[in-house]
């Protein structure tokens, strides 16, 4: 089984965001970068499925050199070889087209990312993916076995659960419960120095979105406290002040 | 030029995010004065298509034969796609739900339309070129869009438009889309649905708690609590990772992001990936026996003290409120 997984390049979850240039840039500046968490399980489950000479997993990232570390974390983690397309990811349909036209001709069996990064949250690129290469996809998983030709997955639906079979190949968006998360060992660390990692150029792609800039949400005002023994007041609050029940 | 919304049935009935978003679409239409269309895929009676019509929609169009009676995301894409290009729209409407998600960006791809996705408010127009807002940072900013191309698709947030009257006349007119070859290669098996229960992103007022409740045995005191509020139940990260709850409910940067009217938030510190998923709830109510808890520096109604002595005082109160 040939898998390929698509990792983001994120501010670690602990990160104040911040924004420079009259609020048009994402303030970089001493943020640490870690591989998107969801991904983090795309390539868990990636690892589980390839196992013990099973296949072979390739992790792509579209980014700028200053991610490598990120990417040297995969191959810690357990990816065989790594490619980073060498550009801004400054949308999602340009990360999907530069994903695509790298995987068309390489018969991956499966695709693997997370079911969105946490800075965008956009919960595009699998869906693009999949229509770019005309094949299944679904956006966010919470399972997924291998059946044969076939993979099963469950999803999420408002209330409940759908249980889904996909030819393969297809574009997973992973979540949580999809794989037992790995972390790198000492073996992984070293090894990853010596694993391929290829850069390649981007090809062009009309841009139909863009972010033009960014606004930091408005403090809240301060807070009402009640006191432990009077339950009754904090209801007369939701009810007549904050109007919510 | 015109506006189609896709509505999507829950086993054939339209829930109340199907009329926030048509309330929606139908605002956008008005700034572009132009009709707004929807889109109906699987069996709905008529009369609960024609309850469409009470927000806006002049024209509908359905899509009812056999091999559409469940959700196939290849298909469904290909139906929207062919339907957008029927009634001539130059933008597409769809709810950012869970099968939304998957939709928007293969019927984007597929009209080489530029896509907002997770938009909370209506766009600006300018020309060919329109602005909207989104969450980003799960939860701790916002971005600002521009789509450029000539169709645009917007995914609305549930839970983020206000519902809106503005009864119309409506048709319904029975529509053949255009499929391709490998649209039905996926196939469902099986559908589990607790219908009883109030899901989590849609969700008015959610009631929450954390490591603080000590163990799964203890959350009769958050249902009971949820149930007087008519509110859903959500947990923090590490509670659905011990697995005391299902992942489902747990909120946050890497879980779902929500923003309810009310947010009830117990036994949880406040870490700041908690907060990410929950702070743009309007109201924020904290519960927790330490007074120095982050969770308290973001909230505006709080208590402290233990939460299994609070929390059946508060669901005793509410009940004696509601008479
Ligand atoms: C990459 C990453 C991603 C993460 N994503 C998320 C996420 O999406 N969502 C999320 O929630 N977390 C997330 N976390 C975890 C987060 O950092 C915190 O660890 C977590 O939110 C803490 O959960 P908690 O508040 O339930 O538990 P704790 O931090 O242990 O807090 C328990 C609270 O309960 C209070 N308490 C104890 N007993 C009582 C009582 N009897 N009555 C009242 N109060 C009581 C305590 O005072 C304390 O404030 C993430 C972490 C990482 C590293």
């Amino acid at each position: 089984m040939k898998v390929l997984v698509c990792i983001s390049n994120v501010p670690d979850t602990t990160t104040k965001i911040t924004f420079t240039n009259d609020n048009t840039e994402f303030n970089a500046s001493g943020v640490q970068f870690i591989v998107n968490p969801y991904d983090e399980i795309a390539l868990s489950k990636a690892i589980a499925l390839t196992e013990a000479g099973k296949g072979s997993i390739t992790v792509i990232h579209v980014g700028e050199p200053s991610a490598d570390p990120t990417i040297r974390k995969a191959l810690a983690t357990g990816a065989d070889e790594a490619v980073r397309i060498n550009a801004v990811p400054h949308s999602a349909w340009f990360v999907a087209n530069q994903i695509a036209h790298y995987a068309k001709d390489k018969s991956y069996d499966l695709i693997l990312l997370g079911r969105e990064s946490i800075d965008y949250n956009g919960s595009q690129v699998a869906g693009m993916l999949g229509e770019l290469l005309g094949i299944p996809s679904v956006s966010a998983v919470k399972k997924l076995d291998i059946e044969g030709e076939r993979v099963v997955v469950e999803r999420e639906i408002e209330g409940g659960k759908e249980l889904l079979s996909l030819p393969l190949p297809a574009v997973l968006g992973t979540s949580e419960g999809v794989a037992e998360p790995r972390i790198p060992n000492m073996r992984g660390i070293m090894s990853a120095r010596t694993k391929p990692l290829t850069v390649v150029e981007p090809i062009a792609v009309e841009e139909l979105a863009h972010i033009v800039r960014y606004e930091t949400p408005a403090p809240r005002g301060a807070i009402t406290f009640v006191d432990a023994s009077e339950p009754e007041k904090l209801v007369e609050l939701l009810h007549s002040k904050a109007k919510v029940i | 030029m015109s506006v189609l919304v896709y509505v999507e049935n829950t086993e054939g009935k339209f829930k109340k995010t199907v009329y926030e978003l048509i309330s929606y679409a139908k605002s956008i239409a008005d700034l572009y004065g132009s009709q707004l269309t929807a889109l109906s895929i699987g069996h709905v009676a008529d009369d609960e298509l024609k309850s469409l019509g009470r927000y806006g929609v002049s024209k509908i169009l359905r899509v009812d034969s056999e091999q559409f009676k469940s959700f196939v995301n290849q298909a469904y894409a290909s139906v929207i796609a062919s339907a957008a290009k029927h009634t001539n729209a130059n933008t597409v409407v769809i709810s950012n739900s869970f099968s939304g998600k998957g939709l928007a960006p293969r019927v984007a791809a597929k009209l080489g339309a530029g896509l907002a996705d997770g938009a909370i408010d209506l766009p600006t127009i300018d020309g060919n070129t329109l602005s909207i807002r989104k969450t980003a940072f799960s939860g701790k900013a916002y971005a600002i869009t521009e789509l450029t191309s000539a169709i645009k698709v917007i995914a609305l947030t549930p839970n983020s438009y206000d519902v809106k009257e503005n009864p119309t006349d409506s048709s319904i007119e029975d529509f053949a889309p255009e499929n391709e070859e490998h649209d039905f290669d996926t196939i469902i098996k099986e559908i589990v649905r607790a219908s009883d229960k109030i899901t989590l992103p849609d969700a008015e007022i959610v009631v929450s708690a954390g490591r603080g409740l000590k163990g799964p045995e203890n959350w009769g005191i958050i249902e009971d609590l949820a149930e007087v509020l008519g509110a859903a139940t959500a947990c923090s990260k590490p509670v659905s990772d011990a697995g005391w709850r299902p992942h489902s409910e747990h909120v946050g940067q890497t879980g779902i992001v929500i923003s309810p009217n009310l947010y009830v938030a117990i036994g949880i510190s406040g870490a700041i990936q908690h907060l990410a998923g929950v702070s743009s709830s309007k109201t924020i109510v904290v519960i927790n026996k330490d007074p120095e808890a982050p969770f308290f520096k973001v909230a505006d109604y709080g208590i402290v003290g233990d939460a299994f002595e609070v929390v059946p005082k508060i669901t005793q109160a509410i009940k004696a409120y509601k008479g």
